[in-house]
């Protein structure tokens, strides 16, 4: 079984965003990025596979700047076999959308014929949460999207959702999987590995390139933060928190 | 920003003179805090907080805590508390481990610097100098995670997060000493401000120094009691792709001690090697959903480490022959990473699992002995006898490995008083013990306030001077976490 993987390169998960003067975007200037971290578990879960030699080879592939290269040699270093970099200028966050991405990855999957396609289920700067069963519309194959667990044999997926968890099955491969975050725990990368990880190949190409139509038909208006959290404030005794959770805050 | 029943409550309870001091440092406090007010904190709850650690010792409250951001505002505060009449002291917070009532204030006026909430930050990484810098308050589990790109870990694992600071103060170590070493071998060098509210640098970014007095091992360990470290480099080790770790029962403790013998004598470059004895196991079957159960005796839980797959396969061999020779069964040796990280954590749960043997308000004694490793067996098999006709709950583990081990006393506040004093004796008997053979009473945890009676018997009146002289010149003002190790 061959196996494809998407990473997205994003702001870090713990920098604390700031919203760039013009309020157009989020301000990328100087901040930390990295493997958006359920793409961590997509490569995890492919890793672990060929390590299962239930796969033969996994291949990762990922859409960005030119430092997007690093977030694909991290997942090279982390066990996949080859890399993929579509080279854009395209803000990844906001300008990039889902269905480009989709489609872009639709293409690749021409070339490449894998037989699971293995994507984080969103990412954490868009958080469309859309490429996975975007893509899988594009293939005309199956989705099983939130993944928990994946079984190749049994063809079943155990299915994160608000309100449970359900079990899906797939009728055949290719399909199209997004991990949850209680799919698999990532492995930290070893200094061999990443040493080795230099050699791998890296195939680049610009985006633009393979014929996809990219404008997304969406247009960010502003981007501004939250209103700030007020203090909070003192009350005398129960009647008076009662009151307020009543009058003030709706809640009762 | 002030909460006016707090400053009430304490200003009730002292004197003329020091309502005048903690009026002035906080005023003082306010003014040079005025752009940025809300790092001065005086949330009863979290004054309360700060004043407490994770053992039994009762939470001693500062006024104010300010959640520092800078090494200047650490700077200005310390100036600020040397300047008032009499002088305030300064204990400074971590992530609030605090075994040994470090962090408890011995004067109600005194300001709490916390560092986690707003000095937390990686500040750079050099992988091929394999080290890093830090701010203190970054915990040990975060640093990690940062640095998980580079294949590189900061290997000291007290069973806490931990912040590094705190490490750094207390000298901490976990279950990675026996093959990487304490805080005193992983920090490399550190920036402290001291009693005139300079910062200075104490030891070097090299893996060996020779150049003059060895400050760096002087202020790691120091409690907060020699100046306010503001800057860790730590030593960094790669991760290793090969892991195994490996479960193994025996009759006796002293067999599982003689085992730790045998392994560390035949040269077995052990990564992990920690005892239990059969209360902890049951202590451990109860609490920790996530590992098989074991029977209740004596066990020892062993890690090894190797840079090929046929390396670790060959210390595996040895171990198995060894283990087996010194009268070990039931063993098991598994390399998933799942099982093995649960099985360290849960190890790292102990101290929780031995508390929660007696359901109840109330937490736990920690006893810390670091014995010769010959004298390990004898030791710890005479304090679990000591345990057992004593008749009270005392689960016993440890770095057997290191020589070093705990005995957990969990205290109820329901408990009477002469529960209590089995107890106190249990833990002096101990000490005792531990002195006799020629250890310390304390391996990792340090001296706080609760074990500063115990340091002349260990040293005698010669090396304890030298400490007073140390601590004298170093803080003159007595404001640096007074009450803590050495009494001026």
């Amino acid at each position: 079984m061959r196996v494809l993987v998407g990473v997205k390169r994003v702001v870090d998960y713990a920098v604390k965003v700031r919203v760039a003067a013009d309020k157009k975007a989020v301000d990328l200037a100087n901040v930390k990025m990295s493997m958006n971290p359920f793409c961590e578990i997509a490569v995890e879960e492919a890793v672990r596979l060929k390590e299962a030699k239930k796969a033969t080879e996994v291949i990762v592939v990922s859409i960005g700047p030119k430092a997007a290269a690093e977030t694909i040699r991290t997942a090279l270093a982390m066990g996949c076999d080859r890399g993929i970099h579509l080279t854009t200028d395209s803000r990844t966050d906001q300008e990039l959308g889902p269905n480009s991405v989709a489609k872009l990855l639709a293409k690749i999957v021409e070339e490449e014929s894998p037989d699971a396609i293995i994507l984080g289920k969103q990412s954490i700067d868009g958080d469309f949460g859309c490429t996975g069963a975007m893509l899988a519309e594009h293939l005309k194959v199956p989705q099983c999207t939130f993944a928990a667990s994946i079984d190749f044999d049994a063809k079943t997926v155990e299915r994160e959702t608000d309100t449970g968890t359900e079990v899906v099955s797939f009728p055949s491969l290719p399909a199209v999987f997004t991990a949850d975050l209680r799919l698999n725990e990532p492995r930290y990368a070893t200094l061999p590995n990443i040493m080795k990880a230099k050699k791998k190949k890296i195939d680049t190409k610009a985006a633009d390139s393979l014929g996809v139509e990219l404008n997304e038909g969406n247009t960010v208006l502003e981007v501004f933060e939250p209103p700030p959290r007020e203090a909070g404030i003192f009350v005398d005794d129960v009647d008076g928190l009662v009151d307020k959770l009543k009058n003030e805050a709706g809640v009762l | 920003m002030l909460c006016a029943a707090t400053s009430k409550m304490i200003l009730k309870h002292i004197t003329f003179t020091k309502r005048r001091s903690l009026a002035t440092v906080t005023n003082e406090l306010r003014r040079l805090f005025e752009s940025d007010p809300e790092i001065i904190d005086s949330n009863p709850y979290e004054l309360d907080r700060h004043g407490r650690g994770e053992s039994f010792h009762p939470s001693k409250p500062p006024s104010h805590i300010v959640h520092v951001r800078t090494t200047q505002q650490i700077q200005d505060v310390v100036k600020a508390c040397a300047s008032t009449s009499p002088p305030t002291p300064i204990v400074p917070f971590g992530a609030g481990t605090s075994l040994e009532g470090h962090v408890g204030s011995t004067n109600p006026d005194s300001i709490s610097i916390s560092t986690t909430k707003n000095f937390n930050q990686l500040v750079s990484v050099d992988p091929s100098s394999l080290q890093c810098t830090v701010q203190p308050g970054i915990t040990r589990h975060k640093l990690n995670h940062e640095l998980r790109a580079t294949g590189l870990q900061f290997m000291v694992d007290p069973g806490a997060d931990a912040s590094i600071g705190g490490m750094a103060a207390t000298n901490a170590s976990g279950t990675s000493a026996v093959k990487f070493g304490v805080m005193r071998d992983n920090v490399l060098q550190v920036k402290v401000v001291t009693s005139s509210g300079e910062e200075i640098t104490a030891g070097s970014k090299t893996f060996k120094n020779s150049a003059g007095y060895d400050l760096k091992n002087l202020f790691v360990g120091s409690e907060g009691t020699l100046g306010v470290i503001t800057e860790i480099t730590l030593r960094l080790h790669p991760i290793v792709d090969h892991i195994e770790s490996s479960v193994c029962a025996f009759q006796s403790l002293t067999q599982a001690c003689d085992a730790v013998v045998t392994l560390l004598s035949c040269g077995v470059p052990v990564a992990k090697c920690e005892v239990l004895d059969g209360p902890a196991i049951h202590a451990f079957n109860l609490y920790s959903k996530d590992v098989d159960d074991m029977t209740p005796q004596p066990h020892l839980f062993v890690e090894l480490q190797d840079i090929s797959e046929a390396g670790l396969a060959s210390q595996r061999n040895i171990v198995e022959e060894i283990l087996n020779d010194c009268g070990g069964t039931n063993i098991e040796f598994s390399a998933n990473p799942a099982v093995r990280k649960k099985l360290w954590a849960a190890r790292h749960d102990t101290y929780y699992a031995s508390c929660a043997l007696r359901p109840g308000e109330g937490m736990g004694i920690v006893t810390d002995a670091c014995v010769p490793l010959g004298q390990l067996a004898s030791v710890i098999a005479a304090t679990a006898e000591d345990i057992q006709t004593s008749e009270v709950i005392g689960p016993v583990f440890g770095h057997a490995g290191d020589g070093n081990f705990h005995c957990i006393l969990p205290v109820r506040d329901t408990d009477s008083e002469e529960y209590l004093q089995k107890l106190e004796d249990v833990n002096d008997r101990l000490i005792s013990r531990t002195l006799a053979a020629g250890g310390t009473c304390t391996g990792e945890h340090g001296v706080g306030s609760g074990k500063m009676k115990y340091l002349t018997t260990q040293y005698g009146e010669g090396a304890v001077d030298i400490m007073r002289a140390i601590k004298e010149s170093l803080d003159p003002k007595n404001i640096f976490n007074p009450g803590k190790i050495i009494t001026p």
